[in-house]
């Protein structure tokens, strides 16, 4: 269970079968994402929806399939979710809510999935399906599309299109997504995950009380939850429950379906714009903040333990599952909160100031090591304009990042870019702190308290969908605030996204020269790892000082 | 048969009146021989040192800048400024000692933002001071308008010379000042232009060519020349220069502008991350006083870099100035930084303005001493660079003593004519009999001893076909050749005789270290393109020679112009140098277009920057200076930024400590009490900003060299040095200012 040497081969286990997937699916994705030829059904569909799949978009145009799809995504399952009772398979679930309608409506659009309703209660099958499984699908699709397009702006030259959002969309799901669920969906099953129609089945346990217990379609929405970083669990407990994540090979596969397309991303990166290279550079950073922050966490975990049956069980138990253990819930904890999945094996608020306090720092870095599907590669490489502008500068020229130049306008996009989060966060985080009914709504006192709230703004704006706990989250005032932050970090980041693609395809490209920063050294990886680290820690230090800090420094 | 014999001026050489057609009838002399263009290779590109003095006499300057209006163009420096008088305010309502600290603090800050804007400026403006001397109201003798050049005593009238308008024809003589900028339309002139070059040696301008140009507020020395108006009052290249080197016209460059968005966004970021820190504080029963979160907020946006930004600039435009180079624009100076691609014309820039003899090669039967000896006496007289290198080289390579011209008694000496194209003497033997030499273009001298061969028809043949074979070879390797004969009268005239001695080989010389700077150029991802009027041939050894990466030969203006669209139809930028007005378009069309000041008004309007030593190897150091100018900015940025980890360290245990003291084990610097700490965070905040001044004028140091070395020594010195750096200044204040009562 928390034997070392167990803890290190699942982790070797991770990365061998992380860097055997990079190539394959990251080059596939590149095929996809660039080939002219459309399948018969994907013509068909286009034919459907009224698309000219052969008809790239501009910028401009591109943003607005995304907002106009999405909007479309949160209307429809906001009526879905008001009106499940009406629907077969809802097993006499009651209508949601308004307010927690339109929190789950846009926490399943923006690829949140932070749940403030449980599963198994609050939902019927129908909707879980239908509703919730399909924005799964589509929400991170719509991620890799728009980073799609930011590569185009990369790669293309003095043009005003950045490819087709339809098209980019059908064929991510069709093509990427879908296969691999299937196959792992099948995976799950045979490991012991459930996938079936059953309703509330009344249950005698082994000491004489009833117990209800929900079957249905987990396996299938499991296997999305995780590979489109989503995360939001078909049950209260999300994966740390025995039906959706039963043993330690289901976990590991599992944390290893929500790495695998934010990792392959950067060669699909490297292949399309021509400069493997580039590729490895960006993985690389992603992989020593994802390496450090696994190491923090899962350090703090066996050693900073503060409870007296935390020492019996040599390590901090409390809030994790027992089959499990402390290196299989460290390692999940750390890789949920660093790509945007927010699926949890246990319980963040449970876990020591420093695990847990690295879990908020995971969020705040901004999902971008390796980060959600598609959001986490278009995170760091607005990060990589910020870093290359400022080294650019430092070898004496204007700078200029894969050929094109960094000016004016490319700065503003970028900058506005990484002002969101922040801003969403910390005023979000600071109104509720002002507010004396919401500061109620705090499990705890003191740091850890603030912690809870700080985790909720920061799950929500970067869009991780995962809880600390501890927070009584299902009031109007919460579903509101955390819905509005959710649909802002989400979709202003990416209108400032594709504004900067734009105005990248319009630039003609500068020949590289001995003079021209190289971005795939070394040096590069070492300077971007510390940009992200500085420019995040610094505006983050305060609230951290007095949440997991304050907590963890005695 | 020779290929090209006739050494002509390769380049577009401008007419120099002085010049006559010499001996090897090759390149006049040409202006000013470009100074030291070796030694920028060792030397840095740096400006003056800062005279500490300067900080004091530009105090009152930087007062005056305080005001909003002008504060509101830095962003960063607007919100100190605001966040001080929020201070000043608090500081009255709740008077404290840390309080007073802080707020004066603040405003010193600011000051010294403005300071070294003022100081910057103040270099400028001395230089200005100098100029608007110059620009003493002058009385203009303006001819009638329908006057054209050849007009005999035209009526004139007198007028201010701030009532010039364009086209006008102004007269002037000498010892009078030139009302305004023009081009010389009659006649040729000296004129002394020491007041904006500085250079004391008058200037020669005359009507048509390519040194017709005259500035307004020069002065005439000699003779009377006739001016035609090309600038509008106000805008005249003197006026230009003053509004350039006060910084008046200076507007905010791209990459300023782009590091603007983010110094103003890291600035709201920060400010939304104090702001929404009380709400946090007072739930943790924290709530702070508005003086430390202002003093949080001043300490994390980046004021080092927002303080000294456009100091930097002024600064970047600065050096150039003391290079004697002026940029019409800030953008053109960002853009030399970029610059892909450098169009350098090979006389002057590459190689020395002259051809030099290299070697002498004696056909079969005459000894290589004889031809020496020759070559020579052939030379006496021949003053051009040619003939010189001719005599110098036999004398060192022959050790054959210069003869003077009266050593050589019966001399007649046969000066080169444009139609003879060759030169030498014909010296009285004591029997009476005439030894002629003769050196100069091959089927010139080859003519000349044919008909001087007499009767032995076959053996001249022999020794002309040896000699067409060495000529060939030498114009083969891009050299010229310069064929020498001898011809023998008796005194009675009866036996003459001619032979062909051998041949001298010309070359261009490729001034000593141009192949390392075009190896450090290339390494900075820089390609150098040779401009030549030379064949192709002479053109690829010259090329090779030098090492430069490409070469235009036969060029003309039109080539030019299609090979600088083509370079930037690759995304490249392209620097130039240029005179003529033919060079205009080109010059225009280049990123970067340096005019020199001898050129044409023509030229000077079409480049973006104009070099009053006319020396086109400065190209080479304008890069160098343009690229220096990015750098501090971007050094600077990181310093600044990485400067912040120190100031949280210092003031977040300050502020919380006291709740939660835990926060403690922040305070890794041990700082005396919350009060200093935060003060001294504070006091070091605004102290840096002075102690960077010198650094933001001169320019951080820099070495040409590729960017990955660049960026590593820039990230160790200033990213390392900026996040180590405040740890100790901050703590050495705190040791000092923990004395200070209120501060406890």
């Amino acid at each position: 269970m928390n034997d070392p040497l167990a803890g290190w081969l699942q982790i070797l286990a991770l990365v061998v079968a992380l860097a055997l997937s990079f190539r394959p699916l990251g080059d596939y994705m590149a095929y996809v994402l660039t080939s002219p030829r459309h399948r018969r059904t994907e013509r068909l569909l286009y034919r459907l929806g009224g698309v000219a799949a052969d008809a790239d978009q501009t910028w401009a145009a591109f943003l607005r399939s995304v907002l106009a799809f999405s909007l479309v995504s949160v209307l429809f399952l906001y009526a879905f979710l008001r009106l499940q009772n009406h629907f077969p398979l809802a097993l006499n679930t009651p209508a949601m809510d308004a307010d927690q309608s339109f929190n789950t409506a846009v926490s399943f659009v923006t690829n949140t999935n932070w749940q403030s309703y449980s599963g198994e209660s609050a939902l019927g099958h129908l909707v879980q399906m239908a509703g919730l499984a399909v924005q799964n699908f589509v929400s991170a699709a719509v991620g890799i599309a728009v980073v799609a397009a930011l590569i185009r702006g990369f790669t293309r030259q003095k043009t005003d299109r950045v490819g087709n959002f339809w098209v980019d969309l059908t064929r991510i799901v069709l093509r990427v997504l879908l296969p691999i669920c299937v196959v792992f969906a099948i995976v799950l099953v045979a490991s012991g995950v459930v996938q079936n129609f059953h309703g509330i089945q009344p249950v005698m346990t082994l000491s004489g009380d009833m117990q209800s217990i929900t079957g249905g379609p987990v396996a299938s929405q499991e296997v999305i939850k995780e590979l489109g970083t989503n995360g939001g669990g078909f049950y209260n407990a999300n994966s740390a429950h025995p039906f959706e994540n039963p043993t330690g090979f289901t976990n590991w596969l599992e944390i290893y379906l929500l790495l695998v397309i934010p990792f392959s991303l950067p060669r699909t990166f490297g292949t399309m714009t021509g400069d493997r290279r580039q590729g490895y550079a960006i993985v690389g950073v992603m992989a020593l903040i994802w390496a450090a922050s696994v190491a923090i966490v899962t350090a703090n975990e066996l050693h900073s333990v503060s409870s007296s049956a935390g020492h019996t069980a040599g390590g901090m138990m409390e809030g994790k599952e027992q089959r499990f253990g402390i290196w299989s819930s460290a390692l999940f904890a750390a890789a949920t909160t660093l790509t945007s999945c927010g699926a949890v094996n246990s319980f963040h608020d449970s876990y020591t100031p420093g695990g847990g306090g690295m879990t908020i720092f995971n969020m705040m870095l901004g999902e971008i090591a390796p980060g959600g599907t598609g959001s986490g590669l278009y995170g760091i490489l607005v990060l990589a304009i910020v870093a290359v502008f400022v080294a650019g500068l430092m070898v004496g020229r204007t700078p200029e990042y894969l050929g094109k130049k960094l000016r004016g306008q490319q700065m503003k996009f970028a900058s506005l870019y990484i002002l969101t989060t922040p801003a969403v966060v910390l005023t979000g985080a600071g109104i509720a702190m002002a507010l004396p009914g919401e500061r109620a709504a705090m499990l705890n006192p003191g740091p850890h308290g603030f912690s809870e709230v700080l985790y909720a703004f920061t799950s929500a704006a970067n869009n991780n969908g995962s809880a600390f706990a501890g927070l009584s989250a299902n009031t109007v005032w919460y579903n509101t605030a955390l819905g509005l932050a959710m649909l802002i970090g989400r979709f202003l980041p990416i209108v400032f996204v594709l504004a900067l693609a734009g105005s990248l395809a319009a630039q003609q490209p500068v020949p590289v020269t001995a003079g021209t920063l190289p971005t795939h050294r070394p040096l590069f990886v070492g300077l971007l790892t510390g940009v992200i680290l500085i420019v995040v820690g610094l505006t983050y230090f305060p609230a951290l000082a007095l949440g997991p800090l304050a907590e963890g420094l005695r | 048969m020779p290929t090209n014999p006739d050494p002509k001026p390769d380049d577009a050489n401008p007419g120099d009146p002085k010049s006559g057609g010499t001996a090897s009838g090759a390149v006049p002399d040409r202006p000013p021989a470009p100074k030291d263009p070796l030694a920028p290779n060792t030397r840095r590109i740096a400006g003056g040192l800062m005279d500490p003095r300067q900080l004091v006499t530009s105090f009152p300057g930087a007062l005056r800048k305080l005001d909003p209006r002008l504060m509101f163009h830095s962003p960063v420096m607007f919100v100190v400024e605001v966040g001080a008088v929020f201070t000043t305010v608090s500081a009255i309502i709740h008077p404290s000692v840390f309080a007073w600290v802080i707020t004066v603090w603040l405003w010193l800050t600011t000051v010294f933002a403005n300071l070294s804007e003022a100081v910057a400026e103040g270099r400028g403006k001395a230089q200005a001071e100098t100029l608007r001397r110059t620009k003493t109201d002058t009385v203009a003798r303006r001819l009638p308008s329908g006057w054209k050049p050849g007009t005999r005593d035209p009526v004139e009238e007198q007028v201010s010379a701030t009532q010039l308008r364009l086209g006008d024809y102004v007269v002037i003589e000498a010892g009078q000042i030139i009302p305004g900028d023009g081009d010389v339309v009659e006649g040729v002139a000296s004129v002394d232009e020491s007041a904006i070059t500085g250079e004391s040696a008058p200037v020669i301008r005359e009507s048509g060519g390519d040194r017709s140009a005259v500035t307004g507020g020069t002065k005439v020395l000699s003779d009377r020349i006739v001016v035609r108006i090309t600038s509008r009052p106000g805008e005249t290249f003197i006026d230009r220069m003053i509004a350039m080197v006060e910084g008046a016209a200076r507007q905010k460059t791209p990459n300023e502008i782009a590091l603007n968005i983010l110094l103003a966004s890291l600035t709201i970021v920060f400010l939304i991350a104090v702001v929404t820190l009380q709400p946090f504080a007072i739930y943790a029963h924290a709530e702070q006083p508005i003086v430390i979160l202002i003093a949080l907020v001043v300490a994390l946006i980046p004021t080092t870099i927002g303080a000294l930004l456009s100091a930097i600039g002024i600064a970047g435009m600065d050096r150039l100035v003391q290079r004697n180079v002026l940029a019409m624009s800030g953008r053109a100076v960002e853009a030399a930084g970029d610059v892909n691609t450098l169009l350098l014309d090979k006389t002057g820039t590459i190689t020395l303005g002259n051809r030099q003899a290299a070697e002498f090669l004696p056909v079969e039967g005459v000894g290589v001493e004889e031809l020496a000896d020759a070559a020579q006496i052939s030379s006496i007289v021949d003053e051009t660079p040619e003939g010189r290198s001719i005599v110098v080289l036999a004398k060192e390579r022959y050790a054959l003593r210069g003869r003077e011209e009266g050593e050589l008694a019966d001399a007649e000496f046969v000066p080169f004519t444009a139609q003879s194209r060759m030169s030498g003497v014909d010296l009285t033997l004591p029997d009476g009999g005439i030894r002629s030499l003769r050196k100069g273009a091959a089927a010139a001298v080859m003519r000349w001893v044919r008909e001087h061969a007499g009767g032995e028809g076959a053996a001249v043949g022999t020794a002309t076909r040896a000699a067409g074979a060495i000529v060939d070879g030498i114009s083969a390797s891009g050299g010229t050749p310069l064929v020498v004969a001898e011809a023998m009268t008796s005194g009675d005239a009866r036996v003459r005789s001619a032979r062909v001695l051998g041949v001298i080989h010309l070359k261009d010389v490729v001034k000593e270290g141009m192949r390392e700077r075009f190896d450090e150029l290339r390494r900075m991802g820089i390609r150098t393109v040779m401009i030549t009027g030379d064949n192709p041939l002479t053109a690829r050894a010259i090329a090779e020679e030098a090492g430069v990466d490409d070469f235009l030969a036969e060029a003309t203006p039109e080539d030019k112009m299609a090979l600088i669209r083509s370079e930037q139809g690759g995304g490249k930028l392209v620097a130039m140098t240029g005179d003529g007005t033919n060079d205009a378009p080109a010059l225009a069309q280049a990123d970067v277009g340096v005019a020199m000041n001898t050129g044409t008004s023509a030229a000077k309007e079409a480049g973006n920057m104009v070099d009053l030593d006319s020396n086109p190897t400065k190209l080479i150091e304008i890069v160098a200076i343009g690229k220096q100018l990015l750098i501090t900015r971007g050094a600077l940025t990181t310093f600044s930024i990485a400067n912040d980890v120190a100031k949280y360290f210092a003031i977040i245990p300050a502020m919380f400590a006291v709740v939660y003291p835990g926060l403690d084990n922040l305070n890794v610097m041990r700082l005396h009490s919350p009060t200093s700490a935060i003060s001294s965070a504070i006091i070091f905040n605004a102290l840096i900003i002075v102690a960077l001044i010198p650094l933001a004028l001169r320019g951080v140091r820099y070495r040409p060299s590729s960017a990955s070395a660049l960026l590593s020594r820039n990230i160790w010195l200033y990213g390392l040095g900026g996040l180590v750096l405040p740890f100790v200044g901050i703590k050495v204040i705190d040791l000092i200012i923990q004395f200070v009562p209120g501060l406890r």
